[in-house]
């Protein structure tokens, strides 16, 4: 029940999105109405030229022709119908769905990355791609076959009473057999369904994490032990497999068993009838060809109920995520512009879990030009500070200023346009070296982009790359070491020349020996700019006006090296042991 | 495929025995217009009710037996082919786990899970589909057939003429939307590329401000999408009106030429009624078989995938039993003039790398990215083969070592901190299937991950990827079990880049302290991490410049020094 209520809350939701084509939908119904009356009048036809062949010497031709021409047109009529039909409902499913998705990937660009942290990344791109893909399959037929199916059979129906309805009356009795049958088996099936599921999904994991990690098997001799938990669980699934796959596939013989009845007491009963003088004999070939088109369409539409079920609830598992609470709109907030790059933290709280506070009472100055190295242990929370100046995530109390104007007053598109960002976990497009770094302004001119790659010391080895800037980079950058990868999303960042920096680790994977000359292009970058690093090199915690000293997440330490130094304190111990045996 | 088949042979028996079946339950339904034809041409022609109601028997009993044999032919091609997939999966994951790395590489990770879910998947549906119908459906059209020529050889002629006719338009329509399918296909690919890029990059993108960017190229794409979506519409909705249209002409046809064999007697009203039943039940027929070869078309190709896996031979085989291992000598690990590369490229990553280490040393390996650093650790456990010189493990070559002998003397971390789903000490036993809980704590303290266990016992749970912990916590968790195998050489391949000096250093400390006589062997970019190893290699270009203590290499080795000077440890560091 409470199923069924969600699903038609999904289902007007969907109609909400076909509504956009209300016409063609239209349209399609129509077409679908006068292509069933067709195919109906059809039979009628066919009989009515078997009445025309009763026997020996008793053969119309005259009227086999007038009837072969009715028959000619209304099948051609028929043809193009079904096909405007097919073409129709083809275009608006793939077009709702194309509109869903839309809005789906749309949602992914305003949801709060805390979504994107938190959610498995899988799960999201399942979401946006098979479950649409699924959705579409599903009301497209449902589109195709919902429609006609019921339609044929209250058309069969109508047909049926008007010529005879003794046999209408047999052949209604029979139909809720079909049904029932039909509702068993799926019923029966839907468990066995999941049983199979639930194993192929437990066994997706195990194989995901043993050949996923095929080498630290092979390290540890694992292999063994890996083939046994698979053995186990590929046996649980192939009986629950097994099951799945038969009752499923009895669907098939038993509804078509049915049918046979249904033939059979239409043959029985409409006979009776020939003889006793109340239908013809090509009356009863209607009939019987009625009877196959008659019980077809349930079949159909049993089928089309679990499919469209399943639809449903892909399509809810979309809309959940377009659901998910979007962030504020940002109209009427004003723009960040010719910012000088005073940066003052005041009294900011801040945890990713309300119970769990991380930043506690921060306050921190920063005047332009001057840099600011985070430090700290691994897992301190350095990263946080990137959250919170970027604006990733917002503070739970307290305010951030930019040349004294608080950050949560202006868009976040003007705000990020200030900072220039590079993160340890380098991030590529699948596209030409030219289109990734000039990523953050589209208009940059050959020049430019080359010019900042030269200053980010990759123009060289993008000029040895076999199309040089137009080479592409696939996916993951598979064709780029990680320190070129690196290289390039300097670049990028040169190129856009921000006033702010936020450097995360950013040279911790570049070639050692390349590494001196990309500081000296990082230092001459910083120059002037205000910068937060966060860093292990030690050249570059020297270096900073201020060292931010992280630890458990929390800020326990400011100051200068030589000030730190002289604390005694946490600073010094982390920077003692650095040469401690 | 053809390869694949030997799986069936367990099911040999319903493999024959379904399609027979089926094929049983086809000649029933053969039957049927016979059995209408009788009733009109006698009993209605006689007006013999018994015989209707006969007849009309008959029709239920041949419905019966149609279910009967329907049925058993349905469980047994379900059995066939689950059988048949279960198989294949153990047989492939058993392959799977003979590949040395150097196959890994080659076929991708990814790629070796596609084939064992969804590939193996389609290919036992397929299999299924095949058993079930591949001789029902030719078998039902080529039966119409005949049956239709011992009713009237002349009117037999218009089937001999339609069913060309329809599988022509039948498969020419299925070939001509083929190619557009592939282009969905490949729409569909960048479509979820997209999406995952957008979500890997996120922070990028926002930092940028590229959203609307990224919106228009997506929408872009989708627009792509529907429009190759529209083509295949409009070519596979062209099927059912064409068959309709042939299949009624040919209706038309069958009752012109029947009304003129009824005029001269030779043949009866009834039967003119079952020939139009021949002629539909074949329409039914061929739109099945038309779907069953876009399933099969597509398992013939996922089964040629799984096939190429299984042609894939492992290049590293054991060859010998059990190796004693001569304990006289002091060396523990030996390369002897070794040449290196991966796969069949002609570079040599590797080249002229030789050195001697002794029982219980600490060696420090650093050098660039691309140095070779991974290179040179992976070819001790024999994850590669050399391609030039020889490498010796305890006196032996390793090549002449059982691969799991081999491994159980080496510990190895390596770069990427992989723990598996299961609770800590679970993961912790992976070294060692029966470590107690003092030895795995033990190993747990060395590797600095006291504090983890002890929060959480030893009995967290973590999950896939060991999501629940930090990247931190996951790299010493993983030193902790390569320590539990308590190893004669403990390979740290760049394993501390996620933590931080202080706990690396530390980590240093306990391991030269609390693993006497282990050699341990230390990958690093960060010239603290091997600043105080017995000897330390130096790298470049994957050749070894420099080999020996830290005040040596100060002196002599120039690529040391600039190293050691980019990151700031000089002499003076050393107070």
């Amino acid at each position: 029940m409470k199923q069924w209520k969600k699903h038609s809350s999904t289902l007007k939701r969907v109609f909400y999105y076909i509504g956009f084509y209300r016409f063609l939908v239209l349209l399609s119904l129509m077409l679908a109405g006068i292509t069933v009356a067709l195919t109906l009048y059809m039979p009628i036809l066919t009989g009515e030229a078997v009445d025309y062949i009763v026997g020996k010497g008793r053969v119309d031709f005259v009227g086999l022709f007038t009837v072969f021409k009715r028959m000619l047109i209304v099948l051609l009529l028929t043809a193009l119908m079904q096909w405007g039909m097919n073409i129709l409902n083809n275009y608006v499913a793939y077009r709702v769905v194309m509109d869903i998705r839309t809005k789906a990937f749309k949602q992914l660009q305003i949801l709060p990355i805390s979504y994107m942290d938190s959610h498995s990344h899988g799960d999201i791109i399942s979401r946006v791609i098979a479950d649409i893909d699924q959705f579409a399959d599903g009301l497209l037929m449902g589109f195709t076959q919902l429609f006609t199916g019921v339609l044929t059979i209250l058309g069969t129906l109508l047909f049926m009473l008007h010529v005879n309805i003794q046999i209408t009356i047999v052949v209604v009795l029979v139909t809720p057999i079909s049904m029932l049958m039909a509702g068993y088996i799926a019923k029966k099936t839907f468990t066995m369904f999941r049983a199979q599921s639930e194993a192929r999904g437990d066994l997706t994991e195990l194989i995901n994490e043993m050949v996923g990690n095929q080498k630290v098997v092979k390290a540890f001799g694992y292999e063994k032990e890996a083939q046994d938990r698979f053995q186990t669980i590929n046996g649980r699934l192939k009986v629950s497999s097994l099951k799945a796959t038969f009752f499923s596939s009895i669907t098939n013989p038993a509804t078509r068993f049915v049918n046979g009845l249904v033939y059979a007491s239409v043959a029985t009963v409409g006979a009776f009838s020939v003889i006793k003088g109340r239908l013809s004999v090509g009356q009863l070939t209607c009939f019987l060809s009625y009877a196959n088109q008659y019980t077809k369409p349930f079949n159909e539409i049993s089928g089309v109920v679990t499919e469209l079920q399943n639809a449903l609830a892909c399509a809810s598992r979309v809309f959940e995520l377009i659901d998910e609470k979007a962030m504020p709109s940002e109209e009427g907030k004003g723009q960040l512009e010719e910012v000088r790059g005073d940066i003052k933290i005041h009294h900011v709280n801040f945890g990713y879990q309300k119970e769990q506070m991380l930043i506690q009472d921060m306050n921190l100055s920063v005047k332009k030009g001057q840099k600011i190295a985070i430090v700290g242990p691994t897992g301190c929370g350095k990263s946080t500070m990137i959250n919170l100046l970027m604006r990733f995530y917002d503070v739970n109390s307290g305010a951030i200023t930019i040349d004294g104007i608080d950050i949560y007053d202006v868009t976040k598109e003007s705000l990020r346009k200030n900072f220039g960002m590079v993160l340890q976990e380098t991030w590529l497009k699948t596209g030409t070296i030219k289109e990734n770094i000039a990523y953050g302004c589209e208009n940059a001119t050959m020049e430019q982009i080359i010019e900042a790659a030269k200053s980010a010391h990759a123009h060289s080895f993008i000029k040895k790359m076999p199309q040089g800037y137009d080479t592409m980079i696939t996916e993951d950058g598979g064709n780029l070491s990680q320190g070129q990868k690196q290289l390039l999303c300097i670049a990028r960042v040169m190129l856009c020349q921000p006033p702010m920096l936020i450097l995360d680790e950013a040279t911790s994977s570049i070639d050692t020996r390349t590494e001196l000359l990309v500081q000296q292009a990082f230092e001459k970058m910083m120059e002037g700019r205000t910068s937060f690093i966060v860093a292990h090199r030690l050249s570059t915690i020297k270096e900073a006006d201020c060292i931010l000293v992280m630890k458990d997440g929390k800020i326990i330490e400011k100051g200068t090296h030589d000030q730190l130094l002289e604390q005694h304190g946490f600073y010094y111990q982390l920077y003692q042991s650095q040469f401690s045996k | 495929m053809r390869k694949l088949l030997k799986y069936l042979k367990n099911y040999k028996k319903e493999s024959i025995l379904g399609p027979l079946f089926k094929l049983l339950e086809a000649s029933f339904e053969l039957i049927v217009p016979l059995v209408v034809a009788g009733i009109i041409d006698v009993g209605i022609y006689n007006k013999d009710m018994n015989y209707v109601l006969k007849m009309g028997g008959m029709l239920i009993l041949l419905g019966v037996i149609g279910l009967t044999c329907s049925i058993t032919a349905q469980y047994f091609a379900a059995k066939a082919a689950t059988g048949f997939g279960t198989e294949v999966r153990n047989q492939l994951f058993a392959h799977l786990n003979q590949f040395s790395y150097q196959e890994l590489d080659k076929v991708g990770t990814a790629t070796l899970v596609t084939r064992m879910t969804s590939d193996i998947n389609q290919v036992q549906s397929g299999v299924n589909m095949v058993l079930r119908l591949f001789l029902r459906s030719p078998f039902i059209v080529i039966g119409a057939m005949v049956m239709a020529f011992t009713v009237d050889v002349k009117s037999a002629l218009v089937f001999v003429v339609t069913i060309p006719i329809l599988s022509m338009i039948v498969f020419g329509i299925m070939k001509a939307s083929m190619p557009f399918y592939k282009r969905v296909q490949q729409c569909l690919d960048r479509i979820t590329l997209a999406t995952r890029e957008n979500l890997v990059g996120v922070r990028v993108i926002r930092a940028f401000n590229q959203q609307e960017r990224e919106i228009e190229q997506f929408q872009k794409n989708s627009l792509l999408l529907l429009h190759f979506q529209k083509y295949v519409g409009r070519i596979s909705g062209l099927l059912n009106p064409i068959t309709y249209i042939v299949i009624n002409l040919a209706i038309i046809a069958l009752i012109w030429t029947g009304g003129r064999q009824v005029e001269i007697g030779r043949l009866t009203q009834g039967e003119v009624v079952a020939l139009v039943n021949y002629m539909s039940q074949i329409l039914v027929e061929l739109i099945k078989l038309a779907n069953l070869i876009v399933t099969t078309t597509k398992a013939f190709a996922c089964a040629n995938r799984i096939s190429a896996i299984f042609d894939m031979t492992p290049s590293i085989v054991d060859k010998n039993t059990e190796r004693k291992t001569d304990n006289d000598t002091d060396i523990m690990v030996q390369f002897n003039h070794v040449n290196f590369t991966y796969g069949d490229s002609v570079e040599d990553v590797l080249t002229d790398i030789d050195f001697k280490v002794k029982r219980g040393e600490t060696i420090g390996i650093i050098g660039g990215t691309g140095s070779g650093k991974t290179s040179v650790i992976q070819l001790i456990p024999r994850f590669y083969d050399v391609k030039k010189g020889a490498v010796f493990v305890d006196g032996q070559n390793v090549t002449a070592y059982p691969q799991e002998q081999l491994r159980k003397k080496i510990g190895i971390v390596p770069q990427k901190a992989v723990l598996f789903k299961g609770t800590i000490r679970e993961n912790l036993r992976w070294g060692k299937k029966d470590a107690t809980d003092e030895e795995m704590m033990k190993a747990v303290s060395i590797a600095q991950a006291r504090e983890i266990v002890e929060k959480q016992g030893l009995d967290y749970k973590i999950q896939q990827g060991g999501k629940n912990l930090s990247g931190g916590q996951r790299q010493r968790l993983t030193i902790a079990r390569a320590l539990v195998k308590q190893p004669e050489i403990l390979i740290l391949d760049d394993s501390a880049s996620a933590l931080d000096y202080a706990t690396d250093a530390r980590l240093r400390k306990a391991i030269k302290e609390e693993t006497k006589g282990m050699t341990v062997f230390i990958v690093s970019q960060r010239a603290s991490s091997v600043r105080y190893a017995d000897q330390i290699i130096v790298l470049d270009d994957g050749k070894i410049v420099g080999i020996g203590s830290h005040d040596m290499l100060m002196k002599e080795c120039k690529i040391y020094q600039e190293i050691c000077l980019s990151q700031q440890v000089r002499e003076e560091g050393a107070k």
